[in-house]
């Protein structure tokens, strides 16, 4: 009998996971269906689901009209150089913060966090004046740069979960052994802290990937990643949703692919710690 | 040994020339960023940029193409800052006389003699000259129209005149009208904004005879005018247009016309090859077309006037180069050029008045005529009625119009929606514009 009521919650319990996730990835899926319609097909009310002639013309056009490939390499050197940036800048913030907190540690970890409540629009301005002094506006370190502050914060916050997770015995027991504070953190903790810094990695490629504001804002023809990309198929006057779609799901797809790959990484790395 | 040094000499001698080439070329080649927009008339452009490169080797384009509205966040930022990101910026009417008033543009003063600017539209020239002087190029102009569907308004038993009236207008939307089978009388723009339900609403005003300020600058929503705009608006739109119209813009609108579910569709004169396109528009064999309405005893249709330009900065290092490409994008050679490869309806419209003067074109593009008529119908030296003190056309030509029209347009379209009635609609939108206007300044001379 508990059996049967186990299978029975077990099956609803599926079933929701299912409802919910389709309904999350719902919008993605209708993107993707799009890209294969013709205008006319993508505004027909009721929309078609379907059953349609499948057209893979908005690639081709989509080909003929933009450098794809150059748009794709802007976004991954933008994404992986902030990442990779803000990675060795914030492995020994968090270090210090984990496992040697002074009395001001939590002040500044909300001081850092705070950063990220001002709404970007607010600095602009200033940053675009400081680029343009700085030679820095439409070129790919001034993206990195600006990308890697945003998410420094983020990342900091991350590995500072992760590394409390850490016992400070086996760091010390290291020390104890003669080892080094680059031993220590090298050999002891990145090791240990593998999962966390995965998934940190890979949120904080997928946040810069996706990042759409400052990239829009301080690119013009040579740096300009995917999601200039896209925002270059929307058109005030004239049907444009089917290759809009096109446009989405070639910019979307390597990240799509990559979160695919690592979904084990990215779930135990943000699960980490959850449970004692 | 000397065979060696012989050999390095030698590489290091073609090294040097190689250079010495390259730094010669890269020198001699100018690159042209141009910043432009997502549409159809500004892609075949793009397409058809060999034959410019051809003629200038010298010269390298780069594109950068935007929606509409980041595309002017972008280019106003830059061209204010001196960013110097762009050296040729796509840019509306709307802005070239302000950004001409502050020196932000360069004077196109140095267009060949064949680029031949009288033959430009005179309302089109007019708009983008300060003191006779042009400071931005006509890449496509338009107005505004009624589009009609020709057939349900035979079965409906009502006749669309050239000129209609708005009282004719309502005529015919509720003839038109067949909610069962899904037909609406009527489709105009509800989405909020100033390029959106306000370009219709501001056009709609000024053929009620309604005017944005009086000639101390203050806000006329009190009017009786401006009341009889709002108020037969929404009752055009409540009575005879689709459901959720207070999200509708021209795209919307567009599809609803190409799927048969509009019996008349007031918007800009671009749409009308969109809607006699038979590769998308179901209807495209039974399109008519109609001046902008106008209210009975007014001598005004509208004023709708957009004109996507193409202008240099003033602070761009590469303005020869630019005036040359805008010269030649915006030339009589382009539009015979375009009507070669892609036939004359797709060349571009509203700005050259030996267009409407080829019959190859008229003959091609049913909706010219109309178009011709719309625009010279224009007059934004005088859009609105009575005394003003302001030029524009469906919009008032001044820097905080946007953010003005923007707030007006929200309460207009909640008003639409259904989530306060016309008389609340217009307190309001007198209360924002009279607060912005005063604030600003005007009217304090």
């Amino acid at each position: 009998m508990a059996r049967a009521v186990t299978t029975k919650t077990k099956a609803i319990n599926t079933a929701i996971a299912w409802t919910i996730a389709i309904l999350i990835f719902f919008p993605i899926l209708w993107t993707i269906l799009t890209s294969f319609k013709t205008e006319g097909t993508a505004i027909a009310d009721p929309p078609v689901f379907l059953f349609f002639d499948w057209t893979l013309d908005n690639y081709a056009t989509v080909q003929e009209r933009s450098n794809y490939f150059r748009h794709f390499m802007n976004s991954v050197v933008i994404s992986v150089g902030s990442t990779v940036i803000g990675l060795i800048i914030a492995i020994p913030a968090a270090w210090a913060m984990a496992f040697v907190p002074g009395r001001q540690t939590k002040n500044v970890l909300m001081w850092m966090l705070s950063t990220k409540m001002l709404p970007p629009v607010g600095v602009l301005v200033p940053l675009y004046l400081i680029f343009r002094d700085w030679g820095l506006l439409d070129t790919r370190i001034g993206l990195i740069i600006v990308l890697t502050l945003i998410n420094l914060p983020i990342i900091v916050w991350m590995l500072y979960t992760y590394f409390r997770e850490i016992p400070n015995d086996i760091l010390e027991a290291a020390r104890m052994d003669g080892a080094t504070l680059r031993s220590e953190v090298i050999y002891v903790l990145l090791p240990m802290a593998v999962p966390g810094i995965a998934s940190t990695l890979l949120l904080n490629i997928i946040l810069a990937w996706n990042e759409a504001f400052w990239t829009l804002n301080l690119t013009a023809a040579n740096a300009a990643p995917l999601t200039a990309f896209i925002a270059s198929y929307s058109s005030p006057e004239g049907l444009f949703y089917a290759k809009l779609s096109a446009a989405s799901t070639m910019a979307i797809a390597p990240i799509l692919i990559m979160g695919w790959f690592s979904q084990k990484q990215l779930v135990r790395g943000l699960t980490f710690g959850a449970v004692k | 040994m000397t065979t060696k040094r012989t050999l390095m000499g030698s590489a290091v001698g073609f090294g040097l020339a190689a250079g010495l080439a390259t730094a010669a070329i890269a020198q001699d080649t100018t690159t042209l960023t141009i910043a432009t927009v997502n549409n159809g008339d500004m892609i075949r452009m793009q397409g058809l940029t060999d034959n410019f490169t051809e003629q200038h080797p010298d010269i390298e384009l780069e594109w950068v193409t935007l929606e509409e509205n980041v595309l002017r966040q972008r280019v106003t930022q830059d061209i204010a800052t001196s960013g110097g990101q762009f050296d040729v910026m796509t840019i509306g009417v709307y802005e070239v006389p302000i950004w001409a008033e502050q020196g932000w543009l360069t004077p196109l003063d140095n267009l060949p003699e064949s680029y031949n600017a009288d033959d430009l539209l005179p309302a089109v020239r007019g708009a983008l000259s300060q003191d006779g002087q042009l400071y931005a190029a006509p890449f496509y102009g338009e107005s505004a129209m009624v589009m009609y569907r020709t057939d349900l308004a035979e079965e409906a038993g009502v006749t669309i005149p050239d000129q209609p009236t708005w009282a004719e207008i309502r005529t015919a939307a509720e003839a038109m009208t067949d909610e069962e089978n899904g037909v609406y009388g009527i489709c105009l723009r509800g989405k909020p904004g100033w390029g959106e339900n306000m370009a219709l609403i501001g056009a709609m005003a000024n053929s009620y005879g309604a005017r944005w300020f009086d000639m101390d600058w203050q806000a006329q929503f009190d009017s009786p005018e401006w009341n009889e705009v709002l108020t037969d608006y929404l009752d055009l739109m409540t009575n005879y247009g689709p459901p959720g119209a207070a999200a509708n813009g021209f795209n919307e609108n567009l599809s609803l016309f190409q799927q048969g579910k509009c019996g008349m569709w007031i918007d800009a004169t671009v749409a009308a090859s969109f809607v006699t396109d038979p590769e998308d528009s179901q209807v495209a064999d039974s399109v008519g077309f109609a001046q902008f309405p106008n209210k009975e005893g007014v001598d005004n249709r509208g004023n709708w006037l957009w004109i996507w330009t193409l202008a240099v900065p003033a602070g761009t290092d590469a303005s020869e180069a630019a005036q040359e490409f805008v010269a030649w994008a915006t030339s009589q050679e382009y539009t015979q050029l375009v009507a070669e490869e892609e036939g004359w309806r797709a060349a571009p419209p509203g700005t050259r008045t030996s267009l409407y003067e080829n019959q190859e074109y008229l003959d091609a593009a049913p909706f010219a005529q109309m178009t011709l008529d719309s625009m010279n119908a224009v007059d934004t030296s005088a859009p609105a009625e009575g005394e003003i003190p302001y030029t524009g056309a469906q919009y008032v030509a001044i820097p905080e119009f946007q953010g003005i029209g923007t707030a007006v347009g929200q309460s207009f379209s909640a008003a639409l929606a259904g989530q306060m009635d016309a008389e609340q609609a217009l307190q309001s939108a007198q209360q924002i514009t009279q607060r912005e206007i005063d604030r600003a300044g005007y009217g304090e001379n």
